[in-house]
């Protein structure tokens, strides 16, 4: 059995474990690390594959990246191969072909795994997952393959909703079957939803909203998708299907270890599990929003205390950037609540498709919603983030020139303080 | 590492230095032909800040712990090892708007035709920043910075 030993092990090679890299060579410009990575391409932006799918982006403009970033810091890659066992006592990583990694500190980045819904005929060929690069190329295969017309995309989240846009790009007819009562239903309110919902029918979509897939079918003995089977009855013409529904954290490796795991795994501030020297990182971890921003973080503050730094991460807000149909979205922390502790501020202009929403709690921005019009949307997230009293700046919130200046003096000068900003 | 330092106090609000940027950040570079043959017309990547007779002009302030660089998923945004400068690949990006999500100061927008993202890039290949240059006032100024 082939040994590999290193100093530092990192399972995943997707932005917690890339930003896990550079944590550590902040810290430690030498140690040995090792990264590990279940799939044949040496970087890649997950993100990317809609993009990819719809022909936008080339293969060779996936990574986020580029190769020599690995000889750079000085990292052995080790991909196409999966750590199936771990010894957390000996330290030992144990991979799918047969070697073994001996390391002193770890970084679980295994990320998510989609969740496959369990309906009759979801292994029938032509129905398709889509969170990997091989999930992109397989159905960009098929659609080659085969003359698709017609395609449904179980989930209207925003991972279906990206995958409902690359299909239209290419030119196929999209029906969205979404379980809620509008689509992007966790990040959106209904307006917001609405506008978007419009804007897909607008494009051609057929919106099934309440509403599951019974049944995946095909024709005869053939093993090809034809259409599908709602739970209200209606037949739907399906030569492809993708299922969005959610991921799950990839737990698999850590199942019967001492390490704490509950739905993911269980991290502290320093983004180390229960067990020392071992570190978890990105969708993977429990409670985790699912964004690429977090990940990216959590990776880089595992790597920085892996290599004894003393980094904390304070946790995170759900937020989300996603443009579809050409209207850009931003949706940030609390967004659809409707109860009478929250104060809401909106703005609404129609013919353009913009609408702006604020919520408020005790005077604090704790939600906000941009449509259409998503400029300086970050200055929201940075007064979310900051907890900064906006009692005297409420009426100022939503005005067209809201900006810098508007900001409480305080709140300017903390974030102003050291980078050079007399205001 | 070099940074421009905005003083509020000497700002008169006359955008010499949004001009200077549009013109800077065109193809021509030329000041006639970027606003008459220029379409989309460059966007300026600095931005005046009004109100009553208090005014500045700010760009991105390329942050020591800058909250884009984290949030880039496809690795456009990068530091530039020499200066330091947070610089954003134009190639890469595909205007997810992740950038414009997280940034505090709301100074990255979208470039005039809404396809990447548009910022301050401290005038690459200048000794200094056109819009320093051209300040008539001092209120911008391009200064080492503390680190």
């Amino acid at each position: 059995m082939k040994t590999l030993k290193t100093e530092y092990l990192i399972i995943g090679n997707s932005a917690a474990g890339v930003a896990c890299i550079e944590g550590i060579r902040k810290v430690d410009k030498t140690g040995s690390i090792a990264v590990i990575s279940d799939e044949n391409i040496f970087n890649y932006s997950r993100p990317l594959i809609s993009y990819f799918l719809a022909g936008k982006v080339k293969k060779r403009a996936m990574p986020f990246r580029d190769k020599k970033f690995y000889s750079r810091n000085n990292v052995k890659l080790v991909l196409g191969n999966t750590a199936e066992k771990l010894d957390t006592k000996k330290r030992i990583a144990y991979l799918s072909h047969g070697e073994k990694v001996v390391f002193n500190k770890l970084l679980i980045a295994t990320g998510g795994s989609p969740i496959i819904p369990e309906i009759k005929g979801s292994r029938l060929d032509g129905v398709f997952a889509f969170t990997k690069f091989g999930d992109a190329v397989a159905i960009k295969d098929y659609i080659k393959k085969h003359y698709i017309k017609h395609a449904v995309v179980i989930g209207g989240g925003l991972i279906g909703l990206k995958a409902v846009e690359a299909l239209i790009e290419l030119g196929i007819k999209v029906s969205i079957v979404e379980l809620a009562d509008r689509i992007l239903s966790t990040t959106f309110d209904t307006k917001a939803s609405g506008i978007i919902q419009d804007a897909l029918r607008k494009a051609g979509c057929n919106i099934f909203t309440k509403n599951t897939v019974a049944e995946i079918l095909s024709k005869g003995e053939d093993k090809k998708v034809t259409s599908v089977t709602l739970k209200t009855r209606k037949q739907v013409p399906a030569d492809l299907v993708i299922t969005a529904i959610g991921v799950s954290p990839n737990i698999q490796l850590v199942k019967n270890t001492s390490i704490s795991i509950n739905r993911g795994i269980l991290v502290d501030e320093a983004m180390q599990t229960n067990v020392k020297d071992i570190y978890a990182a990105g969708d993977v971890c429990e409670k985790n929003i699912p964004i690429w921003p977090n990940a990216f973080k959590q990776g880089r503050i595992a790597g920085e205390n892996m290599a004894s730094g003393n980094a904390e991460y304070t946790g995170s807000i759900a937020m989300n950037s996603v443009e579809l149909c050409g209207i850009p979205t931003i949706s940030i922390g609390k967004t659809s609540l409707e109860q009478d502790k929250y104060e809401i501020l909106e703005m609404r202009k129609k013919e353009e498709s913009i609408y702006k929403k604020i919520v408020l709690e005790n005077n604090h921005i704790v939600g906000c919603i941009f449509v259409g019009d998503i400029e300086r949307a970050g200055i929201y997230t940075g007064l979310i983030i900051n907890r900064v009293d906006i009692s005297n700046i409420k009426d100022k919130l939503l005005e067209e020139d809201f900006g810098v200046l508007a900001l409480p003096e305080k709140y300017r000068k903390h974030l102003v303080g050291d980078v050079g900003l007399e205001v | 590492m070099k940074r421009i330092r905005i003083d509020e106090k000497y700002c008169m609000g006359c955008r010499l230095c949004e001009v200077h940027c549009i013109v800077q950040h065109s193809k021509t570079k030329n000041i006639l032909k970027t606003y008459m043959g220029e379409y989309p017309k460059p966007a300026p990547r600095i931005l005046v800040e009004e109100k009553g007779y208090i005014t500045f002009a700010l760009q991105c302030r390329h942050c020591e712990d800058a909250p884009c660089l984290d949030a880039c998923m496809t690795g456009a945004m990068y530091r530039d090892k020499e200066t330091g400068a947070v610089l954003c690949n134009e190639d890469k990006c595909v205007g997810c708007w992740m950038c414009i999500m997280v940034c505090p100061f709301g100074v990255i927008s979208r470039s005039s035709d809404k396809k990447i993202a548009s910022k301050c890039d401290l005038c690459m290949g200048e000794d200094i920043p056109v819009c320093v240059k051209n300040c008539p006032n001092e209120a911008l100024k391009y200064e080492d910075s503390k680190d």
